[in-house]
């Protein structure tokens, strides 16, 4: 059996090697605006045990869904940006609160999108960002929460990300987000699914495949939210995973659900070194 | 109405047909080398039906993988190595294996199980992303697995 075996892996790198043409990430460089360089390529951090080097999404992309996100022009993301400028000044629930009347301008959130998910002290939980505005919006401003995965959500998130466009993603892991963490990264290896597959078996061991029409990327986070071509829209980090997750056949977790938390704090953690992209734009 | 009835009818026999002599997925009789001798489904396959199932479906095998027969459509998949010449490197029983459970010949195999009813980690509805209800279906019947290794017995190179 070891023979055949042999022999297969002999094939299938052959079959790699006769398809040259989409084998890893390509060489380009990504400035937006001419104006933001991007981190699109480094080293893997310590805890990352299979990855050497981490690769932006953006570099898996063909050269035309590249283009659209180097210009905020260009990049439909930015519709959502705009959007959420203006609910960002708006008066909403009883307490008579915007985000702006207690936050100033958006730019004063300059690097907290590098930082999330992350642990809140005084609530005792991992909080990804997402959760952070819903609990402004409730307990600050006595208004109703935003639905997880929603548009208004989506716009508020790719405008709190695109202040600290460039910065580096640098989730913490340790301390008392560790058990978060580790329950993230028990999940990213397991195996769900009448299709068995866990996320690594696509983003960690087939990175740069093809798989039918599609080029496997590192399924990194750092461009969230992201515009997708495919269905024309700003994509939260939950609604993406739940895609994934459904995909293997499998039951998915709810956006906003301690697995996704857990899930998405551990994802987040093995981009840390690439540039906060978001809103970026995906096929 | 008549025509209705008819197809049921048809659908009823056709199905009642290929359970006929079939091995359930819990029976299955892989040897040690993880192959399957006899036919799962008691019947010959069908090549042209099992051409189909490569591409669509439950099958979808050249999402993974490569396959010259079918370069008329597109995409196809990296994953697994490409079949052509898999019947000059593997034998009848040893293809029924690999298609029926991969993971008892190479160990951890991303490719899916086809002909497996147990022990899935939130198995799901299809591709709902619900939860799954009632009886477990394998991705393939049994014959449907006679059908694709017999269209992969034509990929021969030698
Ligand atoms: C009444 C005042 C108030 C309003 C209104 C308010 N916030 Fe906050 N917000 C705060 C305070 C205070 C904190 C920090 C305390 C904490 O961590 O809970 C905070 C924290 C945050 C953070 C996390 C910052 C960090 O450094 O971790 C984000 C993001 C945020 N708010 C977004 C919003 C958005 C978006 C809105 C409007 C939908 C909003 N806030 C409305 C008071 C407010
Ligand atoms: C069957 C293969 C497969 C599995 C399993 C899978 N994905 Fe994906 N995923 C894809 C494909 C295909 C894409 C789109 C191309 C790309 O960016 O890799 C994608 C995209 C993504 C993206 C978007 C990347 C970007 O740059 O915007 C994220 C994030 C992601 N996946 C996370 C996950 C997580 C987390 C899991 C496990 C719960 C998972 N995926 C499981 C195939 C898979
Ligand atoms: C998710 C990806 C995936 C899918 C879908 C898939 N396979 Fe595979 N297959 C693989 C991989 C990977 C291997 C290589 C064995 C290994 O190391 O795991 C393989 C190996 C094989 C082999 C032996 C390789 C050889 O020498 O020819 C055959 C035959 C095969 N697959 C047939 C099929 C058929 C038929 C289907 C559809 C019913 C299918 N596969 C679907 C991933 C896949």
């Amino acid at each position: 059996m070891k023979n055949t075996s042999k022999l297969v892996s002999a094939l299938a790198l052959a079959a790699m090697t006769s398809t040259p043409a989409l084998a890893g990430p390509d060489e380009d460089q990504l400035w937006v605006n001419d104006e933001i360089q991007m981190v699109t390529e480094v080293a893997a951090p310590a805890h990352m045990e299979n990855i050497d080097t981490l690769y932006s999404g953006w570099r898996y992309r063909s050269n035309e869904t590249q283009a659209i996100q180097m210009d905020d022009f260009e990049n439909p993301g930015f519709v959502g940006v705009e959007n959420a400028m203006v609910s960002w000044a708006k008066v909403e629930g009883d307490a008579g609160e915007s985000c702006q009347s207690c936050h100033g301008d958006v730019e004063s959130l300059k690097g907290v999108r590098a930082v999330y998910p992350r642990w809140n002290e005084a609530a005792g939980e991992v909080r990804t960002l997402e959760m952070q505005v819903n609990d402004c919006r409730v307990t600050r401003m006595s208004a109703e929460e935003w639905g997880y995965t929603s548009g208004p959500m989506a716009n508020m998130l790719a405008l709190i990300s695109s202040v600290s466009r460039g910065m580096p993603v640098n989730v913490a892991i340790d301390g008392p987000a560790q058990a978060t963490w580790e329950h993230g990264k028990e999940l990213y290896y397991m195996r769900t699914g009448q299709l068995e597959l866990s996320c690594a078996n696509c983003h960690e061991d087939s990175v740069g495949l093809m798989v039918r029409a599609d080029h496997l990327s590192q399924g990194q986070i750092n461009g969230f939210p992201t515009y997708r071509l495919k269905n024309t829209k700003l994509n939260t980090v939950h609604a993406r995973f739940k895609g994934c997750v459904r995909d293997t056949r499998a039951q998915t977790y709810k956006p906003g659900s301690a697995e996704f938390i857990a899930l998405e704090l551990y994802v987040a953690s093995r981009g840390n070194g690439l540039s906060v992209e978001g809103p970026s734009v995906r096929n | 109405m008549k025509k209705i009835a008819m197809t049921v009818a048809a659908l009823v026999a056709s199905a009642g047909l290929a359970s006929a002599g079939a091995v359930a997925p819990g029976d299955v009789a892989f040897a040690e080398d993880g192959s399957v001798a006899q036919s799962l489904s008691g019947a010959a396959g069908d090549v042209e039906n099992g051409r189909k199932i490569m591409n669509k479906g439950a099958g979808n095998c050249i999402a993974c993988h490569q396959v010259t027969a079918l370069s008329h459509l597109l995409f196809h998949g990296e994953i697994g190595p490409t079949l052509d010449g898999a019947a000059d490197r593997w034998t009848q029983a040893e293809l029924r294996g690999i298609v029926a459970n991969a993971k008892n010949v190479f160990e951890g195999s991303m490719m899916p199980s086809f002909y497996k009813t147990t022990g899935f980690i939130r198995l799901g509805k299809a591709y709902t992303g619900k939860a799954h209800e009632g009886e477990v279906m394998p991705l393939l019947t049994a014959q449907e697995i006679e059908d694709v290794v017999s269209f992969l017995m034509t990929l021969k190179e030698e």
